[in-house]
């Protein structure tokens, strides 16, 4: 499942070995892979909901390269970014089972607005995986079709595209494209740090009201920069929800199986149109918050370690070793598809060129401006009263 | 021909059904704008109309009115969101400032947020704080904006069809205190031979100076260059209409035959609409000025308390003083 929407998890496809039923351990959160690799079959979660996954060994294996991928590509990046190819990067290590589990319970037709982390959901929704790179670059502000991918631009403002989800979810609604199983459903990706804003309070308010084909996916990756969560609540996230009106679940965001069940569960609930609901994925921001940042200042290394024993890549491998799903090729052949992958990835970047600078004119307005015609023709006239020198 | 005397507020009303009608992609959302129609009734009967997935009451918050009209214009709709008060637009300005005005830029033209944000502005109706403001300068000053002001029935039925029919994110401004003016409209006229949404128009010809105005300053100056004219003054006056792109044409034109150019808005003075008009005058039609362009503005503090608010809006007699003192120079 490199590509492309798995499908519904189909009954039945492979029992999950040595597994077993759990509602023990941390009651408020969802988990179907433990740290130590260890596969629950299923898990009643809090809301009553039985969570579970039956992937075939192929789909198992897919969800692994997708995790590796999305790894090294970011891994990439920041090397790009420290050898002066990018201007800023915003890593999402540490949170790759959060963003591939619930990119790959999207369907073709869910929408879904991502903040500036969500390199791994949008390599999940097949987009060239270099779109992101040249936003840090510099060279453009996104560049890939929204539409087309089903993927907004990415949303810098923290929390403002949460209120573009809801909007999208109202329009979906009112397309009457819900209360099908073929219905559509839309995705709002936010942090911890943007459960602070209005907006985000705001788009709550409105998905409740209008009952919005809408999941809230909040990565608590525990810091907003340099802020830990307890300085933006006194209550876990996810029961924040309550007070909105519409379910709030916590999953182990570092579980790959069980952020998909959970998010594929609240998708499928959006488009039969039941109504929005609130993920919160619990998860770990293990580098920086960008490469601008030094999180040595505010968190200290043993927190760090910690969440290392719950890598969200470790667990999955274990898994797949101990059930003799993957064998050494091929982790062999992941890791060197993933090395291959890195090296276009670099290639392409160090060949972006840059703009040329009239085209920062370009699509200021789709009606245009005869204004802003007349300062390109004399910023152009401009650029050639240089005749013969480099501009 | 039908055509028919309307209030300002009612051509609004008529032209916005009209768009209802005209897209079923057009959807009004904003503050009671369902069943009370608006606070002033600019929506009114809308929503029995056309129901409440066409007219949306939306909860009462400003951003959440913009950013989820954001989210509508991605999946294809073309929202009219109604802010309540001028005042009250500012909890939306990121979203209308970062969001609304950056997506086709951002996108590089792959999406449009055909937008119109309907804000009934200024002031003169005796209105408690955060009610009679006008924050025209803070929309003109932003790339990816529009922003346009109607000043008569006739431009207020076009000119919001002209700006739901438009892909660009337009803000109207509505000039509150003239909503009751009553004046002709053509109900008929194709929208497609109307005048231009962005482009000035002259609204009283004359020879001897030019006011330049646009919402609800253009009366104030037509009624100037009446009184003007029992002095001997023959005043011209144009109608700006479209704020931004600026559209100054016509302006030039005029004060390459006047010599002298008067700026009128409610707005404060500082950095406002008149400073980049004066500015553009004097980089246009430097050998034919016989004056400095002059500027009769709001002052520049707060909006006052409403029973000196007559005092701060600029009348007749400020308007007139200003051109007395073009003459002067």
């Amino acid at each position: 499942m490199a590509k492309g929407d798995p499908g519904a998890p189909a009954r039945g496809r492979r029992a999950a070995p040595r597994s077993r039923k759990a509602t023990t351990g941390d009651p408020e959160l969802v988990q179907l892979l433990t740290p130590a690799g260890e596969r629950i079959e299923s898990v009643t979660g809090p809301d009553g909901i039985e969570y579970r996954v039956d992937f075939t060994d192929e789909e198992y294996r897919g969800l692994y390269r997708d995790l590796v991928l999305v790894r090294k590509l970011d891994a990439e990046a920041t090397a790009l970014q420290r050898q002066g190819e990018l201007g800023i990067w915003a890593s999402l290590l540490g949170q790759e089972a959060a963003q591939v589990g619930s990119g790959r319970a999207l369907r073709t037709q869910d929408m879904a607005f991502p903040t500036y982390r969500e390199h791994g959901v949008l390599y999940c929704r097949g987009i060239d995986p270099i779109m992101p790179l040249g936003l840090f670059r510099g060279v453009d502000q996104g560049g890939w079709d929204p539409n087309e991918f089903k993927f907004n631009m990415y949303t810098i403002v923290i929390g403002a595209q949460t209120l573009h989800a809801t909007g999208y979810a109202m329009g979906v609604a009112m397309d009457g494209k819900t209360g099908s199983d073929d219905g559509e459903a839309v995705i709002a990706y936010f942090g911890d740090g943007a459960t602070s804003q209005g907006d985000v309070n705001e788009a709550f308010v409105w998905a409740g009201v209008f009952n919005s084909p809408l999941v809230f996916f909040c990565q608590n990756n525990q810091y907003a920069i340099s802020e830990p969560l307890d300085r933006q609540t006194r209550i876990p996230l996810y029961r924040r929800a309550a007070g909105f009106g519409f379910p709030g679940i916590r999953v182990d965001g570092n579980d790959v199986l069980a952020t998909y069940a959970v998010t594929r569960h609240a998708l499928d609930n959006a488009r039969l149109g039941q109504g929005p609901s609130l993920i919160e994925a619990y998860t770990y921001r293990m580098g920086a918050h960008t490469t601008s940042d030094d999180p040595t200042r505010y968190r200290i290394a043993s927190e760090v370690e910690a969440w290392q024993a719950k890598d969200p890549i470790a667990r999955m491998k274990t898994f797949l070793e101990r059930e003799k799903i993957a064998d050494a090729a091929f982790f062999t052949e992941v890791d060197e598809q993933a090395r291959r992958e890195a090296v276009d990835l670099r290639e392409r970047v160090l060949a972006m060129p840059d703009p040329e600078p009239t085209t920062m004119f370009d699509h200021v307005y789709p009606g245009g401006s005869p204004l802003l015609d007349k300062q390109r023709a004399q910023f152009s006239r401009y650029l050639e009263s240089f005749e013969g020198s480099v501009h | 021909m039908a055509t028919e005397t309307l209030t300002l507020g009612k051509a609004l009303n008529v032209g916005l059904r009209r768009a209802l009608e005209d897209d079923p992609k057009v959807v009004i959302m904003g503050e009671d704008v369902g069943k009370l129609g608006g606070v002033f009734r600019i929506t009114d009967g809308l929503q029995k109309d056309f129901g409440d997935q066409r007219v949306i009451d939306t909860p009462l918050a400003e951003s959440g009115i913009i950013g989820t009209a954001v989210g509508l214009a991605i999946r294809g709709y073309r929202p009219v969101c109604e802010i309540q008060f001028d005042g009250f637009v500012y909890p939306a300005y990121d979203q209308i400032v970062s969001q609304v005005a950056k997506m086709h830029y951002r996108s590089r033209g792959k999406l449009n947020i055909p937008m119109v944000i309907r804000i009934p502005f200024g002031g003169g109706i005796g209105a408690v704080e955060h009610h009679s403001e006008s924050p025209e300068a803070y929309f003109s000053h932003t790339a990816g904006l529009k922003v346009v002001s109607c000043a008569n029935p006739q431009d207020a039925y076009v000119m919001i069809q002209q700006a739901v029919a438009s892909d660009d994110p337009i803000v109207f401004l509505e000039p509150k205190r003239r909503y009751w003016e009553k004046g002709a409209v053509d109900l008929d006229g194709p929208l497609s031979e109307a005048y231009p949404l962005h482009a000035s128009r002259v609204a009283r010809a004359g020879t001897d100076a030019t006011l330049l105005a646009y919402g609800p300053m253009v009366r104030t100056c037509l009624d100037a260059a009446t009184a003007a004219a029992e002095d001997g003054r023959d005043l011209e006056v144009v109608d700006l209409r479209t704020l931004s792109p600026l559209d100054l044409g016509v302006v030039y034109e005029s004060v390459r035959r006047t010599g002298r150019a008067v700026v009128v808005h409610e707005a404060p003075s500082n950095v406002g609409l008149g400073a980049e008009i004066a500015a553009r005058i004097t980089e246009e039609c430097f050998y034919s000025l016989e004056a400095p362009v002059l500027r009769v503005a709001g002052f520049d503090t707060p909006y006052p308390a409403a029973r000196v608010e007559e005092e701060y809006l600029p009348d007749l007699d400020r308007v007139l003083d200003a051109v007395d003192r073009t003459f002067g120079w």
